[in-house]
């Protein structure tokens, strides 16, 4: 490839005026902006706010740019998009939002997808053509990224929603030969791009390749999800939250449109470093997370009837109100098992009587908690727990000495001190509260039977100082609030 | 524009992307999930082009299908991460 293919400009098609490519440079800025203002959730609005401007902004210069001849058309179709967008915003619940966001994530890897067969289909609109009527080879390459990316997010995602949602089992699903599927079929799809670059005739006649493309990565995506467990969907959502950056971004590159290729970068880069920050959180590579198979051995190795029956302590609602109430600090963690109960909204309440009695209480996060990034502070949120009694594992983890009560509420691993004493166990070396220096714990699990996402045992259940609150967790919550009374 | 200054823009801003994203508090971490998920959405961009000025009617009712599946994601993204943000409150209020 020729460098006066990489510069010259496409022929014959209605160049961007350069106020445009300015807007789009200002849209692009706003969308910094609106990550910015995430740094505290006191400028978060405002972020947000920048965010619509800068959208606002890209459509209203595409829209002036291009000569429209449907308008009515397009109205209509923003409305509809519109509207199911608002309704679903409003109505789902906060305790869904993993399974919401994997949901728009496959939809903007759809959107890439139909944008990529647009551009091929009419590439004189889309000014990628050479003088020949030829689509430019570099506009190839990215048509055909842009698109592969934008199947596998689109696929990948639907499967997380399922998984998420619990419309599909949670456990891996794994292949024989997975991994040489896996290799065989990126390597079809790469060099598919290659030969639809050069091909000679990139137009219609090379549709099948296009095709193709498409249709392998949407079969790589399913592949690459289904075996990854439940609970390491933090790490795959937060990973095709990258792709669909990536895919947007490779769009841009397309139409040369800085406001798509600034967005796809921030996104890009937001989705990897947040599965950089779940990954670190678990002590676990990257590679081994997408490898999958994680926490599917031990129902085959019959580890559960292996495990040895040690005398453990159980409480009631009553003995737990009678201890938090005498504490003079409480720190309470909570995980996956509090959305599933929808119990933040008890365990709110809780804290605030406890506060009338003046317990000081704190709420102590682990950044893998849940299944999502952030997923339980916006649960606390929700059930108006202020956001200065919530506080991360590294900030808060040397008070556990200090504080007279540990209050465990649906969390396992991230408690579990195997993963700083036992070199054999699987989450070893990931970080975790030193529960065991607090003076009392109180453990709430449904039952004894269930083991964390690593099935591994835990030595918390079967400390002097803990107490076992098997019950359901909003139950056992409301029940203590009304000890408390 | 040609390729080297989009190359340049789109290196830049990853660097301005990794900053941006590192500063982020984790407790915003699902709300700002949901915000890239609305701007990635400018994607709408190439929808629109190909909904609009469509030489080819396949091209314009894929182009119009992309407009609604984009705006599905900017309208409920952008809205659903409002409702999240607006939750955050700080002591006493």
């Amino acid at each position: 490839m020729s460098f006066s293919i990489l510069a010259s400009g496409a022929v014959g098609a209605s160049a961007t005026p350069a106020w445009a490519m300015l807007a789009y440079l200002v849209s692009g800025v706003f969308f910094i902006l609106a990550l910015r203002g995430l740094s505290s959730p006191a400028t978060s609005q405002t972020g947000n706010r920048n965010g619509m401007i800068g959208m606002g902004i890209a459509v209203a210069t595409t829209l002036i740019t291009h000569e429209i001849a449907n308008i009515i058309e397009i109205l209509i179709a923003v409305g509809i998009g519109g509207a199911i967008g608002v309704v679903i915003a409003r109505r789902i619940a906060m305790t869904a939002m993993p399974e919401l966001v994997a949901g728009f994530h496959s939809l903007v890897g759809l959107a890439a997808v139909v944008v990529g067969f647009g551009a091929w289909l009419d590439p004189e609109s889309f000014g990628i053509v050479d003088a020949a009527g030829q689509i430019l080879s570099v506009s190839r390459v990215e048509l055909g990224l842009g698109i592969a990316i934008g199947a596998i997010t689109f696929s990948g995602s639907i499967i997380a929603f399922l998984k998420l949602s619990g419309r599909m089992s949670g456990s891996p699903i794994m292949l024989p030969g997975r991994h040489v599927i896996n290799l065989g079929t990126l390597v079809a799809i790469l060099a598919l791009i290659g030969l639809y670059t050069v091909s000679p005739d990139g137009g219609a006649g090379e549709g099948w390749m296009i095709i193709a493309i498409a249709v392998l990565a949407f079969i790589i995506g399913f592949l690459l999800i289904i075996p990854i467990g439940g609970a390491d969907m933090p790490v795959v959502v937060s990973m095709l939250n990258s792709y669909s950056g990536w895919a947007a971004a490779a769009m841009g590159f397309t139409l040369g449109n800085s406001a798509m290729i600034i967005t796809g970068a921030l996104v890009g880069s937001s989705g990897a470093i947040l599965s950089y920050i779940m990954c670190r959180a678990m002590n676990r590579s990257f590679i081994s997370v997408i490898a999958g198979g994680f926490g599917a051995a031990p129902e085959a190795g019959g580890a559960g009837g292996a495990r040895e029956q040690r005398p453990y302590k159980q409480g009631s609602a009553e003995d737990a109100a009678y201890m938090l109430e005498q504490a003079e600090k409480v720190i309470i963690i909570p995980g996956y098992g509090m959305a599933v109960a929808q119990a933040q909204h008890a365990l709110r309440e809780m804290g605030d009587k406890l506060k009338e009695k003046g317990v000081e209480v704190k709420y102590a996060i682990h950044p893998v908690a849940g299944r999502m990034p952030g997923h339980m502070n916006v649960l606390l949120a929700e059930a108006s727990v202020p956001y200065d009694e919530v506080f991360e594992l590294e900030d808060i983890n040397s008070e556990f000495a200090q504080c007279d009560v540990a209050f465990i509420i649906g969390a396992n691993d991230v408690v579990n001190p195997a993963a700083k004493t036992d070199k054999s166990s699987p989450i070893y070396g990931m970080p975790v509260f030193d529960v065991e220096k607090a003076k009392q714990v109180f453990f709430i699990k449904r039952s004894m039977g269930g083991v964390g996402y690593a099935g591994v045992d835990n030595d918390v259940f079967y400390m002097n100082q803990t107490v076992m609150l098997l019950a359901d967790a909003k139950k056992m919550v409301e029940e203590i609030v009304k000890s408390l009374d | 524009m040609d390729f080297i200054a989009i190359l340049s823009i789109f290196v830049l801003a990853c660097f301005v992307g990794y900053y941006v994203v590192w500063s982020v508090t984790p407790a915003l971490h699902t709300p700002l999930m949901a915000v890239t998920n609305a701007i990635s959405s400018v994607i709408i961009v190439g929808a629109l082009i190909a909904a609009a000025e469509a030489n080819s009617p396949a091209a314009k009712y894929l182009g119009l299908f992309g407009v609604v599946l984009a705006s599905i994601n900017i309208f409920g993204g952008f809205a659903v991460t409002q409702r999240m943000l607006a939750m955050y409150k700080k002591k006493g209020k």
